[in-house]
């Protein structure tokens, strides 16, 4: 029953994740993505973890997707056209390049499956919310207090970054619709 | 029949690669940027896959930071693709070769 449900969400996991590298309209490609991350979320909770799965779902498919697709929508990607011919010889390396890493990594699972057996999954407390907030809040206080100043970091760069004039140099060229309801945010506040 | 561990290793080296893969092909950044997102997803499930067959928490607790360090990640990258766009009128990342802005 549990290989069965793995199946099903791996291969709809590499399917969506096939289907991200093959699409040529980004937001098609957002969306597969999203796919991607319900099945790894369906995987978490395989793996006796809810609470990442609900992190998995909240953050990366709510969070950081919206995001993304905010972005996509707000610069008008148009699909990608006229692919030029300089290197072009990238994509048989990049496949080439996949099958070796594909290749070293099936080696190493082959060495390792002679390793004493491991206890199954499914059996114990850790996943649970409880244990998770426990040891987050007692023995990796610190990684968990440098995350809260990453994240500080991350909205004064973005902010800085994202806004027009300051920082960088203020636009040129013509006004597209992109810079203009960029710049109008950043002026609104 | 239970799934093993190398399953989900196995599982997590074909996300892994198929992210790689991409960044390598990918000409539009918010695509390539989109398989770096797939890649760090492909490395969470390792992490959660050794807590869970070693019954032990802190894989999870590198999975939470990894997916903070992944939030900020793409509040700055969106940031700097939005200055790029303002720039250069394009998403390529062949056209945006110089750092220069």
């Amino acid at each position: 029953m549990l290989a069965l449900l793995f199946i099903l969400f791996g291969g709809l996991a590499i399917g969506c994740a096939l289907a991200v590298v093959a699409q040529r309209n980004p937001l098609y490609s957002a969306i597969s993505l999203i796919g991607v991350f319900i099945s790894l979320a369906c995987l978490y909770v395989m793996l006796a973890a809810p609470f990442i799965a609900a992190v998995q779902v909240i953050v990366y498919a709510g969070a950081i997707m919206v995001l993304v697709v905010f972005v996509i929508m707000l610069l008008n990607v148009e699909e990608e056209e006229h692919r030029r011919p300089r290197l072009r010889f990238l994509v048989p390396a990049a496949v080439v390049l996949a099958g070796v890493l594909i290749a070293e990594v099936a080696f190493i699972l082959v060495t390792v499956q002679k390793s004493p057996a491991l206890p199954g999954a499914n059996t114990s407390d850790v996943g649970l919310t409880q244990s998770v907030g426990s040891a987050l809040f007692t023995q990796y206080l610190l990684p968990f207090e440098i995350t809260s100043i990453l994240l500080l970091m991350a909205i004064v760069g973005a902010m800085t970054l994202a806004r027009g004039g300051g920082l960088l140099p203020p636009r040129r060229g013509v006004n597209n619709a992109a810079s203009d309801v960029a710049s109008d945010g950043a002026n609104g506040d | 029949m239970e799934p093993q561990l190398s399953w989900y290793l196995a599982l997590s080296a074909v996300l892994f690669t198929i992210g790689m893969a991409g960044v390598i092909i990918k000409r539009n950044i918010i695509a390539m940027f989109m398989c770096i997102e797939l890649m760090l997803n492909s490395v969470n499930l390792t992490f959660v896959a050794f807590a869970s067959f070693f019954h032990d928490v802190t894989g999870q607790l590198f999975v939470f930071i990894v997916m903070t360090v992944a939030a900020a990640e793409a509040a700055v990258g969106l940031g700097i693709i939005i200055a790029i766009f303002r720039n250069r009128e394009t998403l390529d990342v062949d056209e945006a070769s110089i750092l220069k802005l």
